[in-house]
């Protein structure tokens, strides 16, 4: 077995290119739990020590998430406000233990219908940065996540990092997860929110919904239905039970029914927009 | 770093390591297999339950979701290298403070929880939650490891042990509590013999099925680094075991067809490196699937073929019990409530998958795992190995929660097979998804009931009648379909009574013995019910109780004349945290839409020790002629505190002070037998024979020195000093000839507790001591999701004689947190829930602050007084929180747990129906 983990990016690619069904590692907080062997079985290529792939830095027209950025780094940056959606996410996923080692694109390449990470990038309309030895690309995160555990990463790609435009990481934002217990929970429900407003006027808003469909979606006509409106406590009143569910398309599982789902989400929809309206948020 | 397969190197607690092993390996396995640090522990391999918290350059990880290679040039600290001498302060405090019960989760604990502390020596409570919600805890309810945390770099001073004759009352700080906080405690897989084989276990994949195996040989010879393979043709004894031996009927190794998802078939042994490359799909054997059947009313239609040919309509057995004329009862009441509640399998989830290993000691077969009950797994693996009880030897490790699964043989046979057929040793440790797949379940309980009450609240009468789905195997269902009937009328007078439970088999997991025995399901029904009566008479719910409640010299529906019965005092005790709930919630809900507050009030009571069966203990004392005084203490601790305990009880007895005693630890071949750690027997059973014996080696200290029965007694070196009234003796023990158990002097006393067997009618005494207890939990629903929040739990449990209060605050605690997970989120589906993030149990964040009151109304047969508690203290929870859901939102829960959906649908029934 090989097991793979250069310190530059170069090598990295090279090998990709080379070997065949190579197993891309970074935090590993889901690829070992999803075997029961004590060994990943290679070939294995670890990104975790390209430092050039971990990091958050602003660049002139994007603020660029380095792959292999965790969770606990996004905790400790200083980001603006437009980013409080990420943050909160940061701090429901998994445990410190896995917000310790699991990455921002470990999370996407994932692409369970549940990451924590997704709805958060969907309202700051996230591109991703696909790499291989040829070639550099991006695409918008709603493209790039196909399915359940589908991506449009292909053989001899890496994701190499996560962009968000300038002009989308503007506004306030909060992000809420409700699942049956407090901690270490996978979400029955997710809602991120961003909304951009001048003088109580919503100029824009962006909204997401997870774990009520195969990837997390925007509610597109719920955010059109918004601007315009004033931003206060009745705001939220706007959006209704059927401009939420003709958007989700949820399931019965262990943790929910699918009825329940398309409650629950119109309800954080709701709980979202009077949070940034009139709720206080609590990031630090 | 360049392509590599082994050779990192790391800092381990200060030391320079290189692993040799592959460089794709988890981080938990390098340091347990290759460098023996067994301190750090695995509970799932999955980053679930955080037992295997480590910090890497100070951060807390998941060893078991790092590859070695992502630690080269780092600085590891383990548990090992916490402190570099002594205890820290931490790890003091969690002792004083009784935050380990187990012990399993208490490294990741004291990792996750040192990370924190160094950066903020005095955290807040809500500090504390979130920097150690990441690891898991199945006994404790937290409650004392957040107070042992936030209380780490207080000034507080350890108390001194205490004095002679008062250790019965003192919060002793358990005596098997620094191994501990150390990690140098051996759980069932911190040890194996030098060149054990491996054993992988073959499971079924279906529900139910026939089997053939292909060509096992030519895989053995094939398939790299396997040594043998073994199946049900190469057990030499009965290939039945059952913890009821009339009714044994669970093969160690299926025949030919299997019955549940996750029954063991055959092992294949050899390397540990070169099974775990193995694939499990090449293994030689065609599964034919057969229809299953998992609901226990379908499996009792006679269209469904049996599980067990000899079992018609799946019928395992039916308990009952009838006093007085149930129906006119019923129908004579001033008001009726009546209603059906349905309960999931619910998991025991204790941290620590099944584990241990086998060795031949000369012609002794000797097996060391985790259990609860030593003697049993003696009797089970002899007779399916075909060997003389004499012949095998357990030693029971620590073991990391047990909760009634671990009464259950599971690994022993296993082990014992395959060391007597190779003549090696070997070891066993299951992962995660097969502990839960293949050990037992809480009984899924279909009940219906009704109880009528006059028109004062008097109880006239009740009907309870219960499908109990057992599974595929009988283990403990007879005990649950007798248990259930005896106790389904709660702590109340009952005059007219018809209770039936009946045990039914499925294709489900073998449902087995759960902190309870069927009681907390049966509880949920009646203590609803009686929430409904009060209303429907107009009384206050704790005052509808008070009514009702059994008091001594009252008749119990078994027909058993009931004496120190506390339940009337543990409802008293609640009355002024009643009213101030009630307060706290209608002001809450003033100010409140959609969040609304409830309180919700349930009781329990329990019979300790067997069901009208025999369940004795013995327990040895002696004193070596070299001045050592030792403690034969067979009752196994599982966490539970009974190592602590029973030498508290003894120690009075005796009159020496518990510092002068050393544990013989539960071994098969040291220890008399002290039973199974089960039906919360152990502080009666075992603490009736150590008082026995305590005060049996006492009076034979006192014949010899010719003194009176106030002599104070002192142990010098090899002397015994004995004084009264200015005279003093003194006994040099050097001096003495040893008996025929080793000692200079000695005393071995055994204890049944007096029952009586229970008639067709379920008439009799079927416990000699019951415990009481009741519990208030305040609520707050969401309206509009549904989810419940769990603000503050009081409970007030009757312990006849409290002998350690620390201990059992904690025991207090831990089953609070079980009875909240049932009532809330623990819901087992075989086959999709296998794992500790589909099944849940609670998490530090789900925990309320829980306020005990410790109620001492003496038994008459308990030692010093005491009853038992183990299982008391999770029965009332859920149906207390049910009946405060109820009270803050009108939804009346059908089925458990009580999901954010199953709660909304019911908030929105009641609202249609209001």
């Amino acid at each position: 077995m090989q097991y793979f983990r250069p310190d530059s990016l170069t090598p990295a690619l090279d090998w990709l290119a080379e070997k065949r069904n190579v197993t891309i590692a970074a935090g590993c907080t889901d690829l070992l739990p999803a075997t029961t062997a004590q060994s990943l079985s290679g070939p294995v290529l670890d990104l975790t020590a390209i430092t050039t792939l971990s990091g958050i830095s602003n660049e002139e027209k994007f603020w660029r998430f380095g792959a292999t950025t965790t969770w606990t780094d996004v905790i400790n940056s200083d980001l603006p406000p437009a980013f409080d959606t990420l943050k909160l996410a940061a701090r429901e996923v998994g445990s410190v233990q896995i917000q310790n080692a699991g990455t921002l694109a470990g999370n996407l390449c994932n692409a369970s219908p549940a990451a924590d990470g997704v709805p958060c990038w969907l309202t700051l309309d996230a591109q991703v940065e696909l790499q291989s030895s040829s070639e550099i690309r991006r695409l918008p995160l709603s493209q790039f996540i196909s399915g359940p555990r589908q991506t449009k990463l292909q053989t001899g790609e890496i994701l190499s990092a996560i962009l968000v435009p300038k002009s989308s990481s503007i506004g306030r934002s909060t992000f809420q997860k409700l699942g049956a217990r407090k901690y270490l929970i996978i979400s029955i429900v997710m809602v991120a929110a961003r909304i951009r407003e001048d003088n109580g006027v919503i100029t824009e808003a962006a909204i997401s919904v997870g774990s009520c469909n195969a990837v997390a979606q925007r509610l597109t006509e719920v955010e059109n239905g918004l601007i315009g409106e004033q931003l206060d406590g009745e705001t939220a009143n706007l959006i209704s039970h059927e401009m939420v569910n003709d958007v989700i398309d949820p399931i019965d599982d262990l943790r929910s029914d699918a009825g329940y789902r398309q409650d629950a989400a119109s309800e954080l929809v709701r709980r979202s927009i009077n949070t940034l309206a009139v709720g206080k948020l609590n990031v630090t | 770093m360049t392509e590599q397969a082994t050779g990192i190197s790391f800092r381990v607690n200060g030391k320079n390591l290189t692993t040799s092993t592959h460089v794709g390996t988890r981080l938990s396995e390098v340091l347990r297999e290759e460098f023996g640090l067994t301190g750090t522990k695995i509970g799932c391999d999955a980053g679930d339950c955080g037992a295997c918290t480590v910090l890497m350059e100070g951060l807390p990880i998941c060893a078991c979701l790092t590859p070695a290679a992502r630690v080269e040039g780092s600085e590891i600290t383990t548990i090992e290298g916490l402190s570099q001498d002594g205890l820290t302060p931490l790890q003091e405090s969690f002792l004083r403070y009784g935050a380990a019960q187990c012990g399993i989760c208490t490294p990741g604990m004291l990792m996750a929880a040192s990370a924190l502390l160094k950066k903020n020596p005095h955290p807040e409570i809500e500090e504390v939650e979130d920097a150690i919600s990441g690891v898991l805890c199945r006994c404790t309810g937290y409650s004392k490891i957040i107070a042992a945390v936030c209380g780490t770099n207080n000034a507080d001073v350890k108390p001194d042990l205490p004095h002679a004759g008062e250790a019965v009352g003192a919060p002793v700080e358990r005596l098997d509590g620094v191994q501990k906080v150390d990690g140098s405690e051996i759980f069932g897989a911190d040890f194996w013999p030098v060149d054990a084989l491996s054993v992988l276990v073959v499971r079924s994949p279906h529900h139910c099925a026939e089997f053939k195996f292909g060509n096992l040989s030519k895989f053995a010879a094939t398939t790299q680094g396997v040594k043998a393979i073994f199946t049900a043709a190469d057990i030499p004894g009965e290939n039945r075991f059952g913890v009821i031996p009339p009714l044994a009927d669970q093969p160690a190794l299926a025949e030919s067809q299997t019955r549940f998802m996750g029954e063991a078939v055959a092992l294949i042994v050899g390397d540990k490196c070169a099974l775990s490359e193995i694939d499990i799909d090449k293994f030689p054997v065609q599964w034919t699937p057969n229809p299953e059947n998992l609901d226990p009313l379908v499996a009792q239609q006679e269209s469904t073929s049996p599980v067990h040919k000899d079992r018609v309509g799946n019928l395992l057995i039916t308990g009952n019990v009838k006093t007085g004329n149930y129906q006119e009862g019923l129908s004579n009441a001033a008001h009726l409530a009546q209603c059906e509640i349905e309960t999931s399998f619910v998991e025991h989830a204790y941290i620590e998958p099944e584990a241990g290993c086998a060795w031949m000691d000369g012609d002794i077969l000797t097996i060391q795992a985790c259990t609860q009950a030593p003697y049993m797994d003696r009797e089970d693996t002899a007779k399916i190995l075909g060997l003389e009880h004499e012949k095998v030897r357990i030693i029971p490790s620590a073991t990391g929660g047990g909760f009634g699964s671990k009464l259950d043989v599971s690994i022993q046979p296993l082990l014992g097979l395959v060391t007597l057929k190779t003549g090696k040793p070997c070891r066993i440790v299951y992962s995660r998804s097969e502990s839960m797949a293949s050990t037992t379940k809480r009984h899924p309980a279909i009940m219906r009931a009704s109880i009528g009450t006059d028109g004062g609240g008097k109880i006239t009468g009740m009907h309870f009648d219960g499908d109990f789905n057992t599974g595929a195997f009988a283990s403990w269902g007879p005990t649950v379909a007798t248990r259930v009937p005896v106790h389904a009328s709660g702590p109340y007078k009952t005059p007219n009574y018809l209770a039936q439970a009946r045990a039914v088999h499925t294709n489900g997991p073998p449902s087995g013995a759960f902190r309870g025995f069927g009681v907390p399901q049966a509880t949920v029904i009646q203590e609803t019910l009686y929430d409904e009566l009060a209303s429907l008479c107009e009384l206050d719910r704790l005052e509808f109780r008070r009514i009702n409640a059994l008091c001594d010299g009252d008749v119990s529906v078994c027909g058993q004349t009931m004496q120190g019965v506390g339940i009337q005092e543990c409802l008293d005790a609640l009355v002024p945290h009643w009213k101030l709930a009630q307060d706290r919630a209608k002001e809450f809900n003033e100010k409140s839409g959609t969040v609304r507050r409830g309180v919700g009030v349930a009781s329990c009571w329990y019979g300790c020790g067997n069901t009208a069966l025999p369940n004795p203990s013995t327990i040895r004392l002696g004193i070596t002629t070299d001045g050592h005084l030792r403690l034969h203490q067979g009752a196994t601790d599982i966490g539970q505190g009974s190592n602590t305990i029973i030498t508290q009880i003894c120690a009075d007895a005796l009159g020496l002070p518990i510092d002068k005693f050393e544990l013989i630890s539960p071994d098969t071949a040291l220890t008399p037998d002290c039973g199974k750690t089960s039906a919360s027997r152990q502080t009666v059973v075992t603490g009736n024979a150590a008082q026995l014996a305590g005060r049996g080696l006492r009076h034979r200290i006192l014949r010899t020195s010719n003194m009176g029965q106030t002599a104070e007694i002192k142990l010098e070196e090899n002397m015994l000093i004995i004084s009264e009234n200015g005279i003093t003796q003194t006994i040099h023990l050097d001096e003495l000839e040893t008996d025929k158990l080793g000692y200079a002097l000695s005393c071995e006393e055994t204890y049944d507790p007096p029952t009586e067997p229970l008639d067709e009618n379920g008439q009799g005494k079927p416990y000699a001591v019951y415990g009481y207890g009741a519990q208030i939990a305040e609520v707050e629903v969401d309206m509009k999701l549904g989810t419940v929040k769990v603000c503050n739990i009081v409970a007030a449990h009757d312990l006849g004689k409290v002998i350690n209060p620390l201990l059992a605050e904690g025991q207090i605690e831990g089953g609070i947190a079980q009875g909240l997970g049932m009532a809330l989120m623990e819901e087992y589906v075989p086959g999709r829930t296998e794992n500790l993030h589909d099944y849940l149990i609670p998490t530090i964040g789900d925990m309320p602050p829980v306020q005990s009151i410790l109620v001492e109304k003496p038994d008459p047969e308990g030692p010093m007084g005491a009853k038992g508690l183990g299982e008391h203290v999770l029965i009332p929870t859920a149906p207390a929180i049910l009946n405060a859901i109820r009270d803050a939102s009108g939804a009346k829960i059908t089925k458990l747990p009580a999901l954010p959906h199953r709660v909304l649908a019911a908030i929105k029934q009641a609202e249609a129906q209001s």
